[in-house]
């Protein structure tokens, strides 16, 4: 636990992903296992321990604190998890966390491996016995630099993850609310925060499943692709995964389980690349504007991807009902789709980033996907063959499995780059972000390989926007108001104009240009909340942007997608920036209310 | 202490934005200008400038100076810790509160009834005040800076030795100590020294002068060099104090990537330091955290309890219910300087 602990609490404090990635990988290196397991379970796709943990803390905790206290107190702290371990008495401390430079990976100290097991104790007074309250008796007598307590061997005894998680794993709500009260007791505010986060799920440390496997990887000089293909065959405590990557075992085999494998990406096509490619090289398709997902299906289980190897069909029943039975791994773009109409991302969005969907969204935002590219085909592995054979195969395929709530994306014809370049310009139906070119021989790769597949976003729209707020950067631009968010005019019913927030962006301008913008907004701040600052309305930006879509968001009722700073335009006054009408007019994004809304402000 | 005595509350009441004595005619902190004030101490919410008259430590009175200027009141009068003086019939005495350097509870007594009007305090340990002395009253008036019971600050030994095991593991990178420019920027130097550290440690400019009247006034602070007058190279892997504001400050990028750290009792709160993008969180505190500000209330066995600023809402909640006759007096402009 000691070392799970100090992992969680450094990881919270970095914002560098590279000290990010080599604390995590010293802790992969020398945790013990199935603790390193556990952790990097906690870390992904959570401990599978089922508890109401809200409850159960609740329950203990208003056993020796006013129930008023606790509720400010979460109210202040903003996290129940951390709440609970600051509030927890101190005084049966026997696992301390003190000490954070062995945390380090510059270290060559092991984390202390003591396997001993959790037991109660049983005859200990129980914590809040006769107290009204937290009165401290005696001054500040908690040991906090290490362990005192009926101790006579001098090391403390330490509390494995693996034990922790078999206390979680069986029995009634309250023999696991008794346990886990004992657990806390035996550790200090580091370790009850962190014992939270690996039976509570999403413990929001800034790490993300994706840099956790990729950490883990790296640490043991592996590609990520080579985790990421059988990771969705495994389960916690991954002993099989770790022995692998120890030497000491073959790498699992993922059988009879769908697993995901790593996408192939397309680099952006630049101006230089034109006279190197040749038309006849290579084919075209839409560029759909939802979120790319890969299918695998086998053995009766279906599961859903992101590009990052998330899995995310606990959210998608309808999906993983139309796939069942099938046995393939396809590539495709999932959409919301009514009618045969595709809607806006926002109404994606609704569906994205939740683990279960209740049947009213399901109705709202029924999904689609249109598929892109077949993997697999029952056992066979496609992926080694040319890109025209694969989608020979897919069409083939989809004709004759045609699982529901699927189409393939259709080819798009052409002769000449001239000729597509045409299409290119005239496409901005809702839904199409631009143009897929694919080489007709490459095969499927993993990341982005250079010169095979390109793609060529539809131009930027522009509007000019003010800088209404900046807020501070992280990590290297932590000393920068680097952020911002800008808006357009809108004209209330009595002819008042006032500014309304239309999007964000903290990119598209350069080092130099930030330096300045930094200068100004920390000489124009109107007023300051936290991080945030007002200013004053005078700096315009010609903000590029893919496409407006309505939003909640933003008080404007609009938000744009991919907003990115194009010009800043210091000769412009901000009376001349755009009005929240020209944004309206490009929700839908047609080419030519796009004109019509530019023109009136140019 | 008679039963027959009129109330405290009836000669002693807050008045706007400080605390008015009436048979004294003086203020106790008062935020606005005033013919005659008690000063508890020299953070801003409490010591103001432009009184007629000041009574205060010594130490107060010089920390008013450096900060405000030589003649930032008509006159002042030191008043040594635990000695007494007589104000128009109300005894006035000084007992030390352990927050800063020169910090006094004020101790009144007036018809056979004794009020503390504690300031900011704390009872940990600090080498660089006296340590706060328990003075028995009928009403005691406390700060709730810290009053939730999520707030247990740590030793600042343990802390000192975090910020060197950082320096340890970090060597390449300059440590940038945010700390209150008045009083735990100082007490965070002795602190690490005492811990063994006797390198040089560099100060912004905004923590100078009052570091300067630390060592005039005898507190040790070691090698102190100036920021601006040493060259980044030669503070890389070393520890530079600066005020709270720097860290973020177009100031700090001199150093190229330097750990943050923020000493302070707000860095018991993960989601706190995140928010300030703090790598180190010191949770060092001048003030009481909540254990102890319950034991002190409780220990000075006043009959009532009132509460100045801070988290007057839970603390008075609390002491309500078990017993204690407690009331937030909800004065304007306390805690506005940072902890």
């Amino acid at each position: 636990m000691r070392a799970f602990a100090r992992l969680l609490d450094c990881l919270v404090y970095t914002q560098s992903r590279n000290r990010k990635v080599a604390l995590l990988g010293h802790y992969f290196r020398t945790a013990p296992d199935p603790d390193r397991g556990w952790a990097l379970a906690a870390l992904t796709d959570g401990v599978p321990i089922r508890i109401p943990l809200r409850r159960m803390l609740s329950d203990l905790v208003t056993r020796f604190i006013d129930p008023v206290l606790y509720r400010l107190s979460r109210d202040y702290v903003g996290d129940t998890a951390e709440t609970v371990s600051l509030l927890w008495p101190d005084d049966r401390v026997i696992v301390s966390t003190a000490d954070a430079s062995e945390a380090q990976p510059a270290s060559d100290e092991k984390p202390r491996q003591l396997a001993l097991e959790f037991t109660p104790p049983p005859t200990a007074p129980r914590r809040g016995e006769g107290r009204n309250g937290l009165f401290p008796s005696p001054l500040r007598e908690v040991n906090r630099d290490g362990p005192n307590i009926g101790d006579n061997s001098g090391e403390p005894p330490e509390l494995s993850l693996g034990a922790v998680v078999a206390a979680m794993a069986d029995g009634t709500t309250a023999e696991r609310t008794e346990r886990l009260g004992h657990i806390l007791d035996q550790l200090d505010a580091t370790g009850r925060w962190a014992l939270l986060k690996l039976i509570g799920g999403a413990p929001r440390v800034g790490v993300s499943a994706r840099l956790a496997r990729t950490a883990l990887a790296e640490s043991y000089a592996r590609d990520v692709s080579e985790v990421e293909e059988i990771w969705h065959a495994l389960t916690p405590p991954y002993l099989d995964l770790f022995q692998w990557l120890d030497g000491t075992a073959e790498r699992p085999d993922p059988g009879s389980k769908p697993v995901f494998r790593p996408v192939m990406l397309a680099h952006p096509i630049e101006e230089e690349d034109w006279p190197r490619l040749s038309a006849e090289d290579f084919a075209a398709e839409w560029k759909w504007d939802g979120i790319r997902v890969q299918i695998a299906a086998r053995g009766g289980e279906v599961r859903m991807f992101s590009r990052q190897g998330d899995d995310i069909s606990g959210a998608f029943p309808e999906i993983r009902s139309a796939f069942h039975g099938h046995d393939c791994v396809v590539d495709g773009e999932l959409l919301v789709m009514r009618d045969g109409v595709i809607a806006p991302f926002n109404d994606l969005q609704q569906r994205l980033n939740r683990k279960t969907v209740t049947p009213k969204m399901m109705q709202m935002y029924p999904p689609h996907v249109r598929l892109y590219d077949l993997l697999f085909d029952g056992h066979e592995d496609l992926r080694g063959l040319s890109f025209e054979e694969r989608r020979r195969r897919l069409e083939e395929w989809h004709a004759n499995h045609h699982p529901r709530l699927t189409d393939v994306s259709p080819l798009v014809p052409f002769k000449t780059f001239g000729e597509l370049g045409e299409l290119w310009s005239s496409a901005r139906a809702e839904g199409i972000e631009g143009l897929m070119l694919k080489r007709r021989l490459s095969p499927y790769q993993a990341g982005r390989v250079k010169g095979e597949w390109f793609k060529w976003k539809r131009a930027a729209l522009t509007l000019d926007c003010v800088l209404m707020y900046a807020q501070r950067g992280s990590g290297k631009r932590s000393s920068y108001y680097s952020d911002y968010t800008f808006g357009v005019w809108k004209t209330d019913d009595n002819g008042e104009t006032q500014l309304v927030p239309v999007g964000k962006a903290y990119s598209g301008f350069t080092d130099e240009e930030l330096l300045i913008l930094d200068k100004w907004i920390r000489g124009h701040t109107t007023e300051a909340f936290g991080p945030v600052r007002a200013v004053e309305p005078e700096i315009v930006f010609e903000v590029a942007f893919d496409s407006v879509q309505p939003s909640t968001r933003h008080k404007s009722g609009v938000a744009m997608r991919f907003p990115r700073i194009h010009r800043i335009r210091w000769d412009k006054p901000a009376a001349e920036a755009d009005t929240l009408e020209s944004v309206l007019g490009l929700v839908g994004g047609s080419a030519s209310n796009a004109e019509a809304a530019s023109s009136n402000s140019a | 202490m008679t039963s027959s005595a009129p109330s405290v509350d009836t000669w002693l009441y807050p008045v706007g934005s400080g605390i008015y004595c009436e048979p004294g005619d003086f203020y106790v902190d008062p935020g606005r200008m005033v013919d005659r004030a008690v000063i508890t101490h020299g953070h801003s919410d409490h010591a103001r400038a432009g009184h007629g008259a000041v009574l205060a430590t010594a130490e107060t009175i010089a920390i008013m100076k450096v900060r405000y200027g030589e003649d930032c009141a008509g006159s002042f009068q030191p008043l040594a810790l635990g000695e007494a003086i007589s104000i128009n019939g109300v005894r006035v005495r000084l007992a030390p509160a352990g927050h800063i350097l020169g910090s006094a509870q004020v101790v009144i007594e007036w018809a056979g009834r004794r009020a503390v009007i504690s300031g900011d305090y704390k009872r940990a340990s600090d080498p660089t005040c006296a340590p706060f002395e328990l003075v028995s009253c009928d009403v005691f008036v406390t700060e709730a800076t810290f009053a939730l019971p999520v707030f247990r600050h740590e030793k600042a030994s343990h802390e000192a030795e975090k910020l060197l095991a950082s320096l340890a593991a970090e060597p390449d990178r300059t440590h940038l100590v945010g700390a209150y420019n008045l009083g735990k920027c100082q007490r965070m130097i002795r602190v690490v020294r005492d811990a063994g550290y006797d390198k040089p440690i560099y100060l912004h400019g905004a923590v100078m002068a009052l570091t300067d009247l630390y060592q005039k006034l005898g507190i040790d602070l070691g090698a102190l060099h100036a920021v601006s007058e040493t060259d980044a190279k030669t503070m890389r892997g070393g520890i530079v104090m600066c005020p709270p504001s720097a860290l973020g400050d177009r100031w700090s990028r001199r150093f190229g990537d330097p750990v943050t750290a923020f000493a302070s009792g707000w860095m018991r709160v993960r989601g706190r330091a995140r928010q300030l993008g703090v790598e180190l969180p010191l949770v060092v505190s001048d003030h009481v955290d909540w254990p102890e500000l319950i034991q002190t209330v409780i220990e000075t066995e006043a009959e009532e309890i009132w509460v100045t600023h801070g988290r007057e809402d839970a603390l008075v909640h609390y002491l309500g219910s078990i017993g204690r006759k407690a009331r937030a007096l909800a004065l304007v402009g306390y805690g506005e300087e940072a902890e």
